[in-house]
């Protein structure tokens, strides 16, 4: 299959990218990786008149560490992510997570900017953002926002950016003393999308579980903090009833939806056998 | 003869695990594709397809298309049908089979999601996709029969009204008596078998570039196909063109797996446009389309049963097959193939005499079935290693045990199966012993209870099979088709001493080339570096069938082996006439006349080929040197000669999440002379991998109206190197003595047990938990319901 023609420019900059996208609005498209926008135009599922490529613009492609957050570039690679040393001392999770991501080809282009704008219910990278509470900061020519990840992701492939905006940058607290996470998804073959899969973090003082955070993703439209669940572990100590009582509220805080092999009554039992391993893992 | 020589001995390749040559091309990304040749003034083709699985179509508007950028011609099925003829898949000796004439672009109506119902040529493909997506089509949907098991309810509709009803073929087999003694038995088990639909996806997809020459009315067709001279024959038929005005060629291809030897209509109508424009016609299926249309398989339905005397000997089977085929029985090979084998497979590896069976293949409006790699094997072994392991459940007996029981002996050759089979020999016994032996049968035993103790199931899964290979005329010719159940040789030899092999059997990856060349260079007696290998054109290599039903190597590398024979002595007769002595007294060894006693080399081959070629003037006046030689070769002692093996599968599940993981695979195979370890172990693993995708990955998902639901390389699941296990690959060697070389295929074997085997370890590990699944693909979800935890 073949993409139907559109016209294409390298943005040299970022006021650039946001002058194209104010002056195309609606009908163009950032290229960031182009390992999910270019299978959608081959497949002629989105026919935008413009790309434009910002896979040049090496500003949006770091990894910072300030006294209170991480700040990812946009574009930084899945495969950045996945080597960096201080993401892997600061959120060992996130380093887990881009290893499940595709495979080392896709990770090599993929972008952390791509997969949160592009919001794949499924995709690991949102419900990341969820779970440590990250919050992003959205350029046009209006100038910049930073908007909480909380409220950024509205449903199957839609979030709350503009069509004149696109992702400069996600930002991510440094953990709170005493936080643990882990994070676990169930694939079928390793680098598919998950059935279901989530990051769990939570603040451990003694044995008791606080500020717990569980976001999944997979299982339904858009990535979601399963907060019932939350709830029913905080002030435990992750213990079985702790847990049962977490997993029975998933049914309402998730209310999964069927993929292509699986029911939701199957998603919601794959997802809380997956939050009982994960939350042993938080000891 | 083996007395110690100072000169040269003899020595052979047969065995040897020889590289292939091709492989260092193709990975330097030599190959030469369809794709990778560019013809001048070639045009690109997109089909319309419908996407609707059944539909009228009521009008059809080309104008806009006709109009875009680029745009060369359009057409429809009754533009298409003025240069091709159509078709109907069916052949004699399937009594009853019927099916409706097919075209190459539909004409009035749809009857799969996806067949083709207009064509746009332009310059480049982007340009006739562009074209393609204003092409108007009126469609008038009707009710899609997507259901095997009502089709042929009263209610639904008929998918060809012509036909009278939605069955297209339906056999039995009765060797009498057969409820009595499944009346009288110690015991009877029974069981209900699905497998999903899957079908074999090809690195490469289809290809086709068809060029039509109108001053010589000439079409050569460069073609990713494994049987190019069926090819020709059909071309020239539906084309109406004489047979020798077709060249078809298939250089390199990637893959096929029974995919690319049927006849498919957007390649048929590919050709056909060439013929009416003129120029040369290219055309790809692109991922989308392969899911769509290239052929599918193994959609079955199974109600089976078995039964015993009290010492676990296996009295009888009873086996009820559906099938649905989709809206034809493909062209020439029909879609009656797959169920038949069922029904002929069923229970081949045991000893028993009692046989009950129904086969029902019914149309459907769902992409068509035909033919792919270990056709109706998976299915048979599956239903028959499936019940074989419940019986021994049932009577307390070890699997392993069961089946020393009841594999046929050994020594009980010929044998001829209740089904009807003849086996010329096979090694059922010492293959299991082999493999129980390999795997460390009562070690992996122990490990398995003791593990289970601590709540961990693991579980052993065996699969005893046989295989069809080498099939001789009663395959296909016998009913009728026009593919050759022989294949054909010819060595040239050149003036430098090198051998030039030209063989009507084809490559596709799995290294027929190298095999070839290993055995005409052990029959000539030289290097085999010295041997050029020549496959997949029709202009030039000998008639014969192509590469299918696992007989390249038995019947193209016999046929490579008795031209290898005859150039040799040709060769010594040519050395005798030089050196003037006795041809019976001279050998060839890599690559020079010898004494045959002595080893003393006598006469570099390549000085005997330069005078033959150059200098015959120095010759006797009455000797012409023979230096091309043809020789063919069709199996006939045999319906066909069975390869036979046992596969085992470790594997532990996950009861939470009902997740299956392959810890390990045993395969021991016999499939009589090797000619090259390599090559065969790398087809048996290949196979393994393939039928692992049947039994745990791999499916064809359709709605209720006959959508596709998951034609994409991201949903359909293909295996992958992460999930498979290590394979270890064992052999029995029994030599056909239908040929010389006593080869016997093994392309199927792998493809037609894994499954079988993953099942039953699968059932193993569940066995405790009285959990058991038989709906093939083993999704984690199959197995949590059978756990009962959703
Ligand atoms: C075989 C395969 C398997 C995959 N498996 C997974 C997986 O398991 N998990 C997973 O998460 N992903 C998976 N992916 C998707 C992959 O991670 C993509 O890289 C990612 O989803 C998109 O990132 P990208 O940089 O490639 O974006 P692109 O493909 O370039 O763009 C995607 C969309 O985001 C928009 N966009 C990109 N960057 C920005 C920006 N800075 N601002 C605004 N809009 C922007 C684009 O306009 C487009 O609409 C898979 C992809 C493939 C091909």
């Amino acid at each position: 299959m073949k993409a139907p023609s559109f016209a294409y420019e390298r943005a040299e900059s970022l006021a650039r990218a946001c002058a194209l996208l104010h002056q195309h609005a609606g009908n163009a498209r950032i290229l960031a990786g182009g390992q999910s926008l270019i299978p959608a135009l081959n497949l002629r599922l989105s026919q935008p008149d413009l790309l434009i490529d910002i896979s040049q613009l090496n500003e949006l492609r770091h990894i910072t560490v300030t006294a209170t957050e991480l700040v990812v570039g946009a574009l930084t690679r899945h495969a950045d992510i996945e080597r960096s040393a201080d993401v892997k001392r600061l959120f060992p999770v996130l380093t887990q997570a881009a290893a499940q991501i595709a495979h080392p080809a896709i990770r090599n282009r993929g972008t952390m900017g791509g997969s949160i704008a592009l919001a794949d219910p499924a995709a690991e990278w949102p419900a990341a953002t969820l779970a440590l509470d990250m919050s992003l900061t959205l350029a046009s020519e209006r100038g910049e926002r930073r908007v909480p990840a909380d409220s950024f992701f509205k449903g199957i492939y839609e979030t709350g950016m503009a069509q004149d905006e696109m992702l400069k940058s996600i930002h991510i607290p440094l953990p709170a003393a005493g936080t643990r996470s882990a994070f676990g998804e169930l694939t079928r073959r390793s680098g598919d999308y998950a059935i279901t899969g989530a990051f769990v973090t939570a603040r451990k003082s003694g044995a008791t579980l606080s500020a717990t955070r569980i976001a999944f993703f997979g299982v339904a439209g858009q990535p979601l903090l399963a907060r019932g669940a939350m709830a029913a572990l905080d002030g435990t100590t992750g213990d079985a009833a702790a847990v049962a009582r977490a997993q029975a509220c998933l049914a309402a805080d998730l209310d999964p939806i069927a993929d292509l092999y699986n029911t939701p009554a199957t998603k919601l039992h794959l997802s809380r056998v997956l939050l009982a391993r994960l939350v042993a893992q938080l000891a | 003869m083996n007395a110690p020589v100072p000169g040269l001995k003899p020595t052979t390749y047969i065995g040897q695990d020889v590289p292939r040559p091709n492989a260092k091309r193709l990975l330097a990304g030599r190959g030469q594709y369809v794709d990778d040749i560019r013809l001048p003034r070639e045009l690109h083709a997109a089909f319309v397809r419908s996407p609707h699985a059944h539909a009228k179509i009521v009008h059809l508007n080309l104008d806009a298309a006709r109009k875009a950028k680029g745009v060369f011609w359009c057409g429809s099925g009754v533009d298409v049908a003025r240069a091709v003829s159509p078709w109907v898949g069916v052949l004699t000796h399937f009594k009853g089979l019927k099916s409706a004439p097919q075209y190459a672009v539909a004409l009035e109506r749809a009857t799969w999601q996806g067949e083709a119902v207009a064509v746009v040529v332009a310059q480049t493909r982007a340009q006739a996709e562009d074209a393609a997506q204003l092409v108007e089509v009126d469609y008038d949907p009707l009710p899609a029969v997507t259901n095997m098991e009502t089709a042929l309810d009263p209610a639904t509709p008929v998918i060809h009204a012509d036909l009278g009803d939605n069955l297209a073929f339906t056999r039995g087999v009765d060797t009498g008596g057969v409820q009595d003694v499944f009346a009288g038995a110690h015991l009877v088990v029974e069981d209900t078998f699905r497998f999903g639909r899957h079908t074999g996806v090809c690195l490469e997809p289809r290809a086709i570039t068809a060029d039509f020459n109108p001053s010589e009315q000439q079409l050569t067709v460069y073609l990713g196909n494994q049987a190019p001279h069926m090819m020709r024959d059909i071309f020239a038929k539906h084309l109406d063109l004489p047979e020798s005005h077709v060249r078809v060629i298939s250089r390199d291809v990637g893959g096929s797996f029974g995919i690319k030897v049927h006849v498919y209509p957007d390649e048929m109508a590919i050709a056909g446009i060439a013929k009416l424009l003129g120029r040369p016609i290219r055309y790809l299926a692109d991922r989308l389309e392969s899911f769509s249309t290239d052929i599918h398989a193994r959609e079955h339905l199974v109600k089976a049963k078995l039964a015993t005397d009290k010492d676990g000997r296996i009295l009888a089977f009873e086996l009820d097959d559906l099938t649905g085929i989709g809206p034809y029985s493909v062209y020439p090979r029909t879609s009656a193939v797959e169920g038949n084998q069922v029904v002929n497979l069923t229970g081949g590896p045991y000893d028993f005499k009692h046989y009950l069976a129904n086969l029902k293949v019914v149309f459907q409006n769902k992409t068509p079935t035909c033919q792919y790699r270990a056709v109706g094997h998976p299915i048979a072994v599956a239903v028959t290693e499936g019940l074989v392991d419940l019986a021994a459940q049932k009577l307390r007996l070890d699997p392993a045990e069961f089946r020393r029981r009841n594999l046929i002996a050994d020594d009980n050759y010929p044998y001829t199966s209740a089904s009807g089979l003849k086996f010329e020999a096979l090694s059922h016994h010492a293959c299991l012993d082999k493999l129980l032996k390999l795997m460390d049968y009562k070690g992996l035993r122990a490990e398995q209870q003791a593990l289970r103790a601590k709540g961990i199931h693991r579980g052993i899964g065996l699969a005893a099979l046989i295989e069809v290979t080498n099939p001789s005329a009663l395959f296909y010719g016998v009913g009728g088709a026009r593919i050759s159940a022989q294949d054909g040789c010819t060595l040239r030899l050149e003036p430098t001493g090198w051998v030039t092999a030209l063989t009507g059997v084809t490559e596709q990856g799995q290294g027929t080339e190298g095999m070839i060349a290993q055995v005409v260079a052990s029959a000539v007696g030289i290097p085999v570096e010295h041997v050029r290998v020549i496959t997949g054109d029709t202009d030039v290599t000998p008639y014969g069938g192509g590469t299918w039903a696992s007989r390249a190597a038995g019947i193209g590398g016999e046929a490579a082996l008795m031209a290898g024979h005859t150039l040799k002595a040709n060769i010594l007769a040519l050395a005798a006439a030089i050196l003037t002595r006795d041809a019976a007294g001279l050998d060839l060894r890599a690559a020079q006349i010898v004494d045959a006693a002595t080893g003393e080399v006598l006469l570099p081959l390549a000085e005997a080929a330069r005078i033959g070629q150059y200098r015959p003037d120095t010759l006797p006046r009455a000797f012409q040197p023979e230096l091309t030689v043809s020789r063919q070769y069709g199996q006939r002692d045999w319906p066909f000669v069975f390869t036979n093996g046992i596969q085992a599968s470790y594997v532990e599940v996950d009861t939470d999440t009902g997740f299956v993981k392959l810890l390990k695979h045993w395969m021991v195979e016999d499939c009589g002379t090797i000619i090259n370890p390599l090559l065969v172990d790398e087809q048996l693993r290949g196979g393994i991998a393939q039928g692992i995708g049947g039994a745990l990955f791999e499916e064809c998902l359709y709605d209720d109206t006959g959508q596709l639901l998951n034609a994409t390389m991201a949903d359909y699941l293909v295996p992958m190197a992460a999930e498979m296990p290590d394979m270890v690959i064992g052999h029995v060697c029994t030599p056909t003595k239908s040929s010389e070389l006593g080869a016997k295929g093994a392309g199927e074997a792998g493809t037609a047990g894994a499954p079988a085997a993953v099942m039953n370890a699968i059932n193993d590990a569940l066995s405790t938990l009285s959990a058991r699944v038989t709906e093939q693909p083993f999704t984690p979800e199959r197995i949590l319901r059978a756990l009962g935890k959703v």
